[in-house]
């Protein structure tokens, strides 16, 4: 049994150490924000925080995540009133959607990090989020949006 | 439209190919005589105290639901759809229930009747509007229901109108005849009937007494002017769940007592499975069983990573492809398929071209388009149960009749004993078209009867899957004389992507593939001798639609060409295609961009613009592609788009359509090829075939035209121009001419 909190609940599983938390997740405890998209970290859709810090899901093995506080989408704080899920809301970023997730979850982590980025900074941190609607215009517009409202509150 | 008219009697040549279509179908696979487009599908699983007007409405005691005939890919269906039928209804948004339609041919699309006849997309003469019609009814009769060819708005934007404004008027008759008030003094807001005294009467109160009165079948759509959502920025419906995590897509799926299955199947597409080895696999953790399929091996296993790790390690023994090892061969098939014996037609013939073509400055390309992979970020996958009476399939899939005849014909069953659930999709580009993991899904659920079972493809496992975008060659000439553009001839050798779909799809068709004209002959410059012709190479890989199909390769080669020929008769590339466009809104296009862009010649300074402009599915696209020669390449700097659709819908979805159109069309000419090595693809994963990621995304400025007569579709044609205007934009900032896709072969890129 490996011991782990997701969205601030205590979980156990029952799977080998080597098993990605993405498949924990998704399969194991039926939290389906973090996608499957390349297993190999080149797409970000499975992106969660441990720790605070986005991680690529596909990349942490359960074994190494024991113990860890992991937040996917579905258990951010104040999920409403987060600039991040506004500004998405309000450009109306998704198409398909299915890699949106993962692009929120490195967006909140983005703005942690800096707190008013260039286009050359959301370039450098979200190009490993790949999009093949091709909704990066929407992105970068997004992220601006919500560092400008995340300023404005503080 | 007289200039249009004079345009298609003058420079289009047809066949003799049937005029109901320049595609003849075979028989349907599922054929299923008991049912037609008339029947309503709604009426059969209709719950107590219920009514349906149509296929698309259904009221209940408790809940209205409207039905998105077409699948969702991203493109917005599950939001435009159901919002056309509620604008008439007087629905607001949170008042209804949507769900996709289940399989049925009263959901037939309308929206290919066009592509089907044999008349270029600006022609609207009565010959060419007959010839559509015909289409349209054939369309009826086999019950085509297939979501694509850009076909969301010119499918249903009349049709789904019209079944929310037979509703309303229904319920407002109901209404009448339960309040004993004329319904010419009932009015509808917000899901309720209106009496003259401000009594409401909700709609789901009026389903019992809808039921009994005959429905308002003449009731008429109401004028754009009236409209309450569509055509001004609107939310769409799925946007909430999409951004909060909370949209369930097919993949994410679960039921009672599931097991999860991954599989490695032939590489050598369709091919069998000679021989395995799964001694190692068997003790591996979490695996149940392990089954042979036709193609392959399947694990079943307690969670998709057991299964994906299992199945990695079965040795397996492959027949090989029935196309060529080795890529290099592919590429010479394609080179000696310029003969009389692999012609598909000559789509359009005008003037003396061997006589022009002897005339003046005689200008010769060789162009190329690789083969390209769709690799949605959602892979392919399902859910299925067999037992006794049948399958259920829980797939996100844009072809659901089609879906019950693979499944069926894979297991033996019939058609009607596969009930299929349509899902949400993380995309598709032309992969869920196509049936790798309905097949072996319905192979793995019969040999686990009983069990509900997911299936998920690993990301290797989809691309060595993928039916990828045709290959293809072009020869074309042409030549300039006196500054004018007197001979194009334009010869195109490709695989055949929308025959190999339809036989895929169990209905073969021997008539040439229509989608090889697609950028080909729908060239609407005034060049007064022009040929275009296609070839299909045989025996290479097979091939399907990749969004924007026929036309995202020869659009690349028209517009490439043309601009040859432009540099060659020393004019400007903008002016010249302005000054040659014979069809007047088309002109109106490329003069639109030209504003945006302010366009004024060239910008020197090792920076450079293109221009190209392309019809496809029957919607005009031009943009202009700027780019600055960097230390380390050449950098996209911005692009300009003009498209025109008849009638913006959904302005904000309408733009976030056309960036992603040019982004899709832009990151794949750059860096994107499938190579064939000992039978396999050599890609298999997102790092060997990116597209574009943000870092080299451009700022994308676009602009929505209303001046074709019809309603237009917005998914695919921003794609064809992109890649050559990005080519000539190139050529302008360079003096380099790249001739062949993926362009990062002969030049880097930021």
């Amino acid at each position: 049994m490996i011991e782990l909190t997701v969205n601030g609940t205590k979980r156990r599983v029952d799977v080998v150490p080597e098993m990605p938390l993405l498949w924990v997740l998704r399969d194991e405890l039926g939290i389906t924000s973090p996608k499957y998209g390349c297993g190999v970290a080149q797409c970000g859709t499975c992106t969660v925080h441990i720790d605070g810090m986005a991680v690529r899901s596909c990349q942490a093995h359960i074994g190494e995540v024991a113990g860890k506080s992991v937040v996917t989408l579905e258990g951010l704080d104040n999920k409403d009133q987060n600039p991040v899920i506004q500004a998405w809301l309000e450009h109306q970023v998704p198409q398909c959607g299915y890699c949106q997730t993962g692009q929120i979850m490195q967006a909140i982590s983005l703005l942690d990090l800096i707190s008013n980025p260039t286009d050359d900074e959301i370039n450098q941190v979200m190009s490993g989020n790949l999009c093949r609607c091709g909704t990066y215009p929407r992105i970068r517009a997004a992220i601006h949006a919500a560092a400008a409202k995340k300023m404005a509150e503080k | 439209m007289g200039h249009i008219e004079n345009l298609s009697r003058r420079a289009f040549v047809f066949g003799s190919a049937a005029i109901a279509g320049g595609i003849a179908f075979g028989a349907f696979g599922n054929a299923d005589a008991a049912t037609t487009a008339s029947d309503n599908p709604l009426a059969a699983g209709l719950g107590p105290n219920s009514v349906t007007f149509n296929p698309w409405v259904e009221i209940s005691p408790d809940k209205i639901t409207l039905i998105a005939q077409h699948a969702d890919i991203g493109q917005g269906v599950g939001s435009i759809q159901p919002i056309m039928i509620a604008e008439e209804m007087d629905l607001d948004p949170g008042q209804f229930e949507v769900r996709f339609a289940g399989p049925s041919p009263a959901y037939f699309n309308t929206g290919f009747a066009d592509e089907l006849a044999p008349f270029v997309a600006a022609d609207q003469s009565p010959a060419a509007e007959e010839a559509r019609a015909k289409s349209l009814e054939w369309l009826r009769q086999a019950g085509l229901q297939m979501t694509g060819g850009s076909s969301t708005l010119p499918d249903t934007y009349e049709k789904l109108r019209v079944a929310g404004a037979v509703a309303r008027e229904t319920l407002k008759a109901a209404a009448a005849k339960r309040s004993g008030i004329a319904v010419a003094d009932l009015r509808t807001q917000s899901g309720h009937v209106i009496l003259p005294n401000g009594t409401k009467i909700a709609y789901v109160d009026l389903s019992v007494d809808a039921a009994k009165i005959p429905p308002v079948l003449d009731a008429k759509p109401r004028d754009p002017s009236k409209w309450r959502m569509l055509g001004k920025p609107m939310t769409r419906l799925d946007i909430r769940d999409k951004v909060m995590g909370e949209l369930k897509f097919g993949i994410d799926m679960k039921m009672d007592g599931m097991l999860y299955a991954a599989v490695k199947l032939n590489p050598g597409k369709g091919q069998p499975l000679k021989s395995y080895d799964a001694s190692k696999a068997r003790g591996m953790p979490g695996v149940k069983t392990i089954l042979e399929l036709k193609t392959g091996v399947a694990v079943i296993a307690t969670n998709s990573w057991y299964a994906m790790k299992a199945v990695d390690a079965v040795i397996c023994e492959w027949a090989p492809s029935a196309y060529p090892a080795e890529q290099a061969d592919h590429w010479k098939v394609l080179e000696s398929s310029f003969k009389p014996e692999f012609l598909g037609k000559e789509w359009r013939k005008t003037g003396d071209i061997d006589a022009a073509l002897k005339t003046g400055k005689l200008v010769e390309a060789e162009y190329r388009a690789p083969y390209v992979g769709h690799q949605p970020l959602e892979p392919l996958n399902g859910i299925g149960l067999v037992t006794d009476k049948g399958m259920e399939i829980w797939v996100g899939h844009q072809s659901p009749r089609f879906v019950q005849y693979v499944a069926a014909t894979a297991i033996g069953l019939k058609p009607e004993q596969i009930t299929f659930h349509n899902q949400w999709t993380g995309g598709s580009f032309g992969h869920r078209l196509e049936y790798e993991n309905v097949r072996v899904l319905a192979e793995i659920a019969n040999q686990m009867k009983g069990t509900p079972i997911k299936l998920v493809f690993s990301r290797e496992e989809d691309f060595l899957q993928d039916i990828p975008r045709q290959i293809a060659i072009a020869r074309h000439r042409g030549s300039v004389d006196k500054g004018k553009i007197v001979a194009a001839d334009l010869q195109v050798a490709s695989t055949a992507p929308f025959k190999g779909l339809l036989e895929r799809s169990g209905t073969p068709s021997k008539d040439p593939d229509g989608q090889l004209a697609a950028g080909l002959w729908n060239v609407y410059y005034d060049i007064p001798n022009f040929r275009g012709t296609s070839y299909e190479a045989q025996g290479l890989s097979p091939c399907t639609t990749w969004r924007s199909v026929g036309a995202s390769t020869s659009g690349f080669f028209t517009e490439s060409f043309i601009d040859e020929l432009i540099h060659a008769a020393g004019l400007d590339p903008m002016k010249a295609r302005i000054a040659m466009c014979n069809v007047p809104h088309y002109r109106k296009v490329l003069e639109t961009v030209a504003e945006m862009s302010d366009w004024k010649g060239p910008l020197g300074n090792g920076r450079g613009r293109g221009v190209a402009f392309v019809e496809s599915f029957g919607t005009p696209a031009a943009e202009v592609v700027e780019v600055s020669m960097t230390d380390s390449g050449i950098r996209i700097d911005k692009v300009w788009v003009a498209v025109d659709v008849g009638k913006v819908v959904d302005p904000v979805n309408f733009e976030n359509q056309v960036q992603g159109g040019v982004i899709w069309g832009l990151g794949h000419a750059i860096n994107c090829e499938l190579t064939y090595a000992k039978g396999a693809v050599q890609q298999t994963n997102y790092n060997h075939h990116e597209a574009m990621r943000i870092y080299q995304c451009p700022v994308i400025e676009v602009r929505g035209l209303e001046n074709d007569p019809k309603v237009r579709g917005v998914g695919e044609p921003p794609v064809p121009p992109a890649a050559p205007a990005l080519a000539n934009a190139i050529f302008a900032a360079t003096g380099k001419r790249i001739r062949e896709m993926p362009f990062n072969k002969f030049i880097d890129f930021v």
